[in-house]
């Protein structure tokens, strides 16, 4: 159980702004922050991590105080036991990938753990291969294994993913939830990718402003708007094209290109490169499930 | 040989002012690296003052403060038995000063070149600020730190002012290369002065050249 309570006044480009939040997970849950970039979700993760300082609150993990403002209690990073998988992998380059993993192993602890986990992250033939000769996701398997060589109670993972490709990061999605069932860690995760946050967490928090806006499933927060028959989409226009009377506009949405008919009176304001929103109100998808095909 | 004695005792005076150095340069260095104590920018400027301060006036503070008639040299000479002024283990103390931002100043932007998220990773892992300094931040910059370590020894090589202030000129002790060279220059001996010169010249030459191919990888190919 990790209850959390904590708020920090942040400077960004923006100007200032207050981070206040409260969360509660359960043991072995997964919780992705969700929001804009600049919300406060990697400085949520610092704080928790103990890498930054909140201005006042409490932070409890499993019956330990890591934080409380009020009774001057503010565990240092080292004694809080944390996995953190950052943005950049942060590997060490001067060690190899064995190295890098074993260097959280404690004084004289076996190295069973490192064993499997080399193992489970199929690491095995690039283990003395140094970071700079590794691929992205051989990357963040190595960062994934130094993060949960300690046994960590608690894993924080800060979007781990977003430099990959789609069929690496499935794997390494695979990955996590396997050592998710056989650690029994809890884990937040900072993501902006609906895929990865709905095969991975239990409940999304939408961070804006400093704030949680709202929090629920991932069904919940992302279906909410979405539920009244209208489909919608954001892309970001490639192309214009004059046919005749109308203008064809070429879309990129998500990996797909769409083409999109607009007239004279739409294209007005549009250029290439707009981010814009498809949306659809008065059709009627027919849902059906894929059976005996 | 010529007369050895300066020349030894300029490198000597190299070698041990750079390793000296080295190990009050790491942590003062990773101090500055990573401190947001408001006394920082103070203890910078102190360490870059060097830099622009002509030597003499750093020899004569020297000379003014290890004087064995002043209270701090005083307090040197009888409680610890050193005598600074006129003596090997003062040029020692003087040059690591006088040198100190060459080292200094390469480590500190070694460090300050690393992501931060490296030495966060560290401690995250259980690991403490000096095991964080020694086996990942250090040996991750290894061309800074050769540089540092090249740069002090070729500086203190080259020092002529603050030796010549608070070392004298006394045959065996304190006179080195440089002031060897003024010496037998004075004393219309050039013979002398161009051998010690050319010696300084071809070693400082070399040593520097050793740097910028071992920094630019040249040499990788040899050893790989």
């Amino acid at each position: 159980m990790i209850t959390a309570q904590f708020n920090k006044k942040l400077w960004s480009a923006q100007g200032g702004m207050q981070l206040d939040i409260q969360m509660e997970l359960q043991q072995g849950e997964c919780l992705t922050l969700y929001g804009d970039s600049g919300a406060g979700k990697t400085s949520a993760l610092r704080i928790l991590s103990g890498l930054l300082q909140p201005d006042s609150g409490r932070i409890e993990v499993g019956g330990e105080t890591w934080y409380d403002s009020g009774k001057n209690i503010n565990l240092p990073p080292q004694k809080r036991n944390i996995g953190y998988v950052f943005q950049d992998y942060a590997l060490f380059p001067n060690l190899t990938a064995r190295e890098n993993i074993a260097f959280g192993l404690r004084k004289g602890e076996s190295s069973a753990l490192l064993e499997e986990l080399i193992t489970i992250t199929s690491l095995g033939e690039l283990q003395h291969k140094k970071p700079g000769q590794l691929s992205g996701g051989q990357q963040q398997r190595v960062a994934l294994a130094r993060a949960l060589v300690r046994q960590p109670k608690l894993l924080l993972l800060d979007e781990p993913m977003s430099a990959l490709d789609h069929l690496t990061r499935s794997h390494l999605q695979d990955f996590i939830l396997e050592a998710r069932q056989r650690y029994g860690f809890t884990v937040i995760l900072v993501s902006h990718d609906l895929g990865e946050i709905i095969k991975l967490s239990d409940r999304v928090a939408v961070l804006g402003n400093g704030v949680i806006s709202r929090e629920g499933s991932p069904a919940q927060v992302f279906m909410q708007h979405k539920i009244s028959g209208k489909f919608q989409f954001s892309g970001k226009i490639l192309g214009i094209e004059q046919q005749e009377v109308v203008w064809i506009v070429t879309l990129l949405i998500g990996a797909n290109l769409v083409k999109v008919v607009v007239t004279e009176k739409e294209i007005q304001g549009l250029s290439i490169g707009d981010q814009v929103i498809v949306a659809s109100k008065a059709f009627n998808p027919i849902l059906q499930k894929i059976r005996d095909l | 040989m010529l007369e050895g004695t300066p020349l030894k005792i300029t490198f000597e005076l190299a070698a041990v002012t750079t390793v000296l150095l080295f190990f009050v340069s790491v942590p003062l260095a990773f101090w500055l690296s990573s401190s947001r104590s408001r006394i920082k920018p103070v203890i910078e400027t102190l360490v870059s003052m060097p830099l622009v301060l002509p030597p003499t006036v750093l020899g004569f503070y020297f000379l003014l403060a290890f004087s064995p008639s002043n209270s701090f040299g005083q307090w040197l000479d009888e409680w610890l038995g050193i005598q600074l002024i006129f003596s090997f283990p003062g040029l020692v103390v003087a040059s690591m000063i006088y040198s100190l931002p060459f080292m200094v100043h390469p480590i500190q932007s070694g460090l300050a070149s690393l992501p931060p998220s490296l030495k966060e990773a560290s401690y995250l892992l259980g690991k403490s600020r000096t095991t964080t300094l020694l086996k990942i931040l250090l040996p991750n910059i290894k061309s800074s730190l050769l540089t540092g370590i090249v740069l002090s020894f070729a500086h203190t090589v080259g020092e002529f002012g603050v030796v010549l202030m608070i070392g004298g000129n006394i045959p065996g002790e304190t006179r080195v290369a440089s002031i060897a060279i003024y010496d037998q220059v004075e004393a219309l001996n050039y013979g002398a002065a161009n051998y010690y010169s050319m010696v300084l010249f071809a070693i400082t030459f070399s040593i520097l050249l050793l740097v910028y191919l071992v920094n630019g990888g040249y040499l990788k190919k040899f050893w790989k």
